[in-house]
């Protein structure tokens, strides 16, 4: 039995920072939305207890139930994807806020070259330095420049700290606050980074570094270094979050009818347009019908790709025809190559940090330096960054130390204040066989098939680890570690294991229909009233963080939706 | 060192903690609006320092009320008591898991939700996975626990002729270690390394977790690294040359907020 409900202007999926800023941006100008959040409503009230460990970052509080739905992982197209069971390497976020209320807050722009990367990569390689494999490789549809506007208008929604990069898009504002503290870890970084000749820099933060009044009236506090970011929600709402951002803005409308606990199951659809979505309410079962005139799928990169291949809507990608669009171009991060350091005679206050808080270089990035001699295209950002050693998570020892014993307990003690690495985070490049599409036998709680990955590292992120491990090395020979570590090859991906939340594509932006499935307004090709909204609309990923792209993208599709309601149609033409 | 000396030396620390200089030094960057602290914030408008008393002394330490099984039975709680203490041994850094109280953790710990794993995927079938796919085995953490508590002891009467809990920690060791490589029979399909790896996972858990888990007695967990627990901010330390070293306070100090 499903409940039929009068129709609205525009129904919202998700209420993370897409879902929140489309909602705010929408509301503003008069707009009546429907917000759907699977999870429950959030506020700072809800961090009181936010220092816990156990509870939020290994029994992962504010993250998906994996009873009700998980994703199934192979490595090939050959293999047998089975379900993760439980959390080892992805968190996917749960709740308004979503991701963007437990990651750490760093906000970067991507890189001119970027946005161009086939044209760019062509023009000075030739097209040959583009392998078969990495045949999805194509520019974005939009340029640096264009995107501008939109990532001057996220950052400043967020008040983001940083300095600027010379090595970076030119920027028409500076950073609405100052970069945060630089400590005496970032201090060596730095120190040795100077020696080399490049220009180090303190990394674009959501952490504010000081009380922050942002355009549309919300005063937040300064950052206080307490080291409860990443899997947490910030008591201070000093740490960018959408659930002290746009959501109350939006919410003051009193144009957006928020409705928690509220799963879409699937959007129903006639002819080549969409009618609206059917969800579930999770406490009690009910089921709803919402139609609307635009619907914006706006939940995690998974769940985008799902609900559209569960709905029908859109071509699925075929890896071996390398035809249809859904599922296509998934990218992750690739952070090997880091060179741990241990000292016997120096401590640092690591129990003290933040998300974003770190040094970085940009000599190593995009297209900053010469591959011509090279087996691979695109780099790294190399960075020492300070997030704060929690006791459970981080026990770092040197190579060959027992995980458990007396040995293990003696280093993990007293090492725990006397290391820290130089790390990098590198750019991931589509594979023609790293896709998403549905697992042909395991289902979520209400039957409907799970979202099947298939992911491997590829020739290009190996070349790169091993490329970018060598600078590592010399970092930590020049900052004069005791015991050096570094990691010199990049291993095959573990879904239990690798520590990283950077998914991306699977409902890719671009010019051509054939080759994407988003316009870049993040407008549906093949439904033009569907916006699909969050990284799952990266072609690639860049060496960085990916919010700062997605929020940027979220308010340019915002504008787009507006124009969309006013005139219908296809915003750009094929 | 004798039962009596170890205590003492506990004692000891524990009562150098209490006499530490509390001064939670709630220093606040800028006027923080809309937090969950702001109340507790504002009331103060002017000066930028805090000062908050937070732990209770108490002369003689009361019976701790967490010392309680919701979960095991006596025997299991000790060979569980054995196993940690050579996960994370007694040393010259301080105590070992066995007195911080991991295994009254462990036993609180698989009481609960998370030792019925009702938050996993648990629908499908139960295949034989690759190593980089990540565990795909149907038996629940609390029954996984006990089933290698079992293991433990017919392993070591099968080596040793004696129960693990009896034997020197040598031979403790031994016997972890061919758990931990996978090398004993468990349960059915069930590795040990597997069980290793739980009881690896929840000793570590029990030393760290904020002593409201039962575990982390006294905070000593923390101490011996030097970890200060749950402050609400480390504005001036963070910017310090210096090591900095903190009394540790727990998340009850949050309480009131």
């Amino acid at each position: 039995m499903v409940a039929k409900l009068p129709k609205v202007p525009v129904v919202v999926v998700g209420m993370g920072w897409a879902g929140g800023i489309v909602s705010a941006e929408l509301t503003k100008a008069g707009i009546s939305v429907v917000g759907l959040e699977r999870g429950k409503d959030r506020t700072t009230a809800d961090y009181t207890m936010g220092h816990d460990e156990l509870r939020y970052q290994h029994r992962q509080e504010l993250m998906q139930d994996l009873s009700k739905e998980t994703v199934t992982y192979r490595n090939t197209v050959s293999g047998k994807a089975l379900p993760m069971r439980h959390y080892g390497t992805f968190i996917v976020g749960d709740g308004v806020g979503g991701a963007g209320s437990h990651w750490n807050g760093q906000t970067y722009r991507f890189l001119p070259y970027d946005f161009e990367i086939r044209s760019k990569t062509i023009e000075r390689y030739g097209i040959e330095k583009i392998p078969a494999w990495m045949e999805g490789l194509n520019d974005w549809g939009i340029t640096y420049d264009e995107m501008e506007p939109y990532y001057d208008t996220f950052e400043k929604m967020a008040g983001i700290s940083g300095e600027t990069v010379e090595l970076w898009g030119k920027r028409t504002n500076p950073y609405p606050t100052p970069p945060l503290v630089k400590t005496p870890l970032m201090k060596e970084f730095e120190k040795a980074a100077t020696s080399f000749g490049y220009k180090p820099f303190v990394i674009p933060a959501a952490n504010l570094s000081e009380a922050y009044t942002n355009p549309d009236g919300i005063s937040r506090g300064a950052c206080q270094y307490c080291a409860y970011c990443e899997n947490f929600g910030c008591e201070y709402g000093a740490k960018g979050d959408p659930a002290v951002t746009v959501i109350p803005v939006a919410k003051q409308t009193g144009k957006l009818d928020l409705r928690t606990h509220s799963n879409v199951l699937e959007l129903t659809k006639s002819g080549g347009k969409v009618n609206g979505v059917i969800y579930v309410d999770m406490l009690t079962g009910e089921k709803f019908e919402q139609p609307a005139d635009v619907v914006v799928v706006a939940s995690y990169v998974f769940n985008n790709s799902r609900l559209l291949l569960n709905s029908g809507i859109g071509t699925p990608y075929d890896p071996n025809t390398g035809k249809g669009t859904i599922g296509k171009n998934y990218c992750y991060q690739v952070t090997s190559g880091s060179s741990q350091l241990f000292f016997e005679d120096r401590e640092f206050n690591l129990y003290g940090g933040a998300g974003a808080l770190g040094m970085e270089i940009a000599e190593y990035m995009g297209d900053n330096f010469d591959h011509t001699d090279l087996d691979f295209i695109h780099g790294a950002g190399i960075r020492s960054t300070q997030y704060g050693d929690r006791p459970i998570a981080v026990n770092r020892v040197p190579a060959g130390t027992p995980t458990w014993g007396a040995e293990f307990k003696e280093k993990s003690i007293k090492y725990a204040n006397s290391n820290f690495p130089v790390k990098t985070q590198g750019a991931s490049l589509p594979h023609k066989e790293n896709y998403l599409d549905l697992d042909p036998e395991f289902k979520d709680e209400f039957g409907y098939p799970l979202l099947r990955m298939t992911y491997e590292y590829t020739d290009n992120d190996r070349a790169m680890g091993k490329y970018m491990s060598a600078i590592t090395r010399k970092f930590a020979e020049e900052i004069g570690a005791d015991i050096i570590d570094t990691n010199e090859e990049q291993g095959p991906f573990n879904v239990n294991k690798d520590s990283n939340t950077h998914n991306t594509g699977g409902v890719i932006m671009g010019t051509d229909p054939e080759k994407s499935a988003l316009n870049t307004y993040l407008q549906m090709w093949e439904a033009e009233n569907v916006f699909v909204l969050g990284s799952s609309a990266f072609p690639h990923n860049s060496s960085f963080n990916p919010t700062g792209t997605l929020g940027a993208l979220s308010y340019r599709a915002a504008e787009g939706i507006q124009k969309y309601l006013k005139e219908g149609g296809l915003l750009v033409k094929a | 060192m004798s039962e009596q000396e170890k205590k003492n030396s506990v004692l000891d620390k524990l009562s150098s903690r209490r006499t530490f200089i509390k001064n939670s030094g709630l220093t606040v960057g800028g006027v923080v609006l809309g937090g969950a602290l702001g109340s507790l914030l504002i009331k103060d408008e002017k000066s930028t320092t805090t000062t908050t008393e937070t732990q209770k002394h108490a002369t003689t330490p009361a019976a701790n009320p967490n010392v309680a099984l919701m979960f095991f039975t006596p025997n299991q709680y000790q060979v569980t008591q054995a196993a940690v203490e050579r996960i994370f041994p007694e040393d010259a850094n301080g105590p070992g898991a066995k007195e911080l109280n991991a295994a009254v953790y462990i036993d609180h710990q698989l009481a609960g939700p998370w030792g019925s794993n009702v938050k996993d995927y648990r629908l499908g079938a139960f295949y034989k996975a690759e190593e980089n796919q990540g565990p795909q085995i149907k038996i629940l953490r609390k029954d996984l626990f006990l089933a290698g508590l079992d293991s433990l002891d017919k392993y070591s009467n099968k080596q040793f002729e004696v129960n693990f809990k009896e034997l020197e920690a040598a031979q403790q060791d031994e016997v972890l270690l061919a758990f931990s490589e996978g090398k004993v029979e468990l349960y059915g399909k069930v590795s040990s390394a597997q069980f290793f790896s739980l009881l690896r996972t929840l000793t570590i858990e029990g030393v760290y977790a904020d002593p409201m888990y039962g575990g982390n007695n006294e905070m000593v967990g923390w101490s011996m690294r030097k970890y200060p627990g749950s402050r609400m901010q480390y504005v001036t330390e963070i910017q310090d040359e210096k090591f900095i070293e903190l009394e540790p306070q727990s998340l009850n100090s949050h309480m009131g907020h």
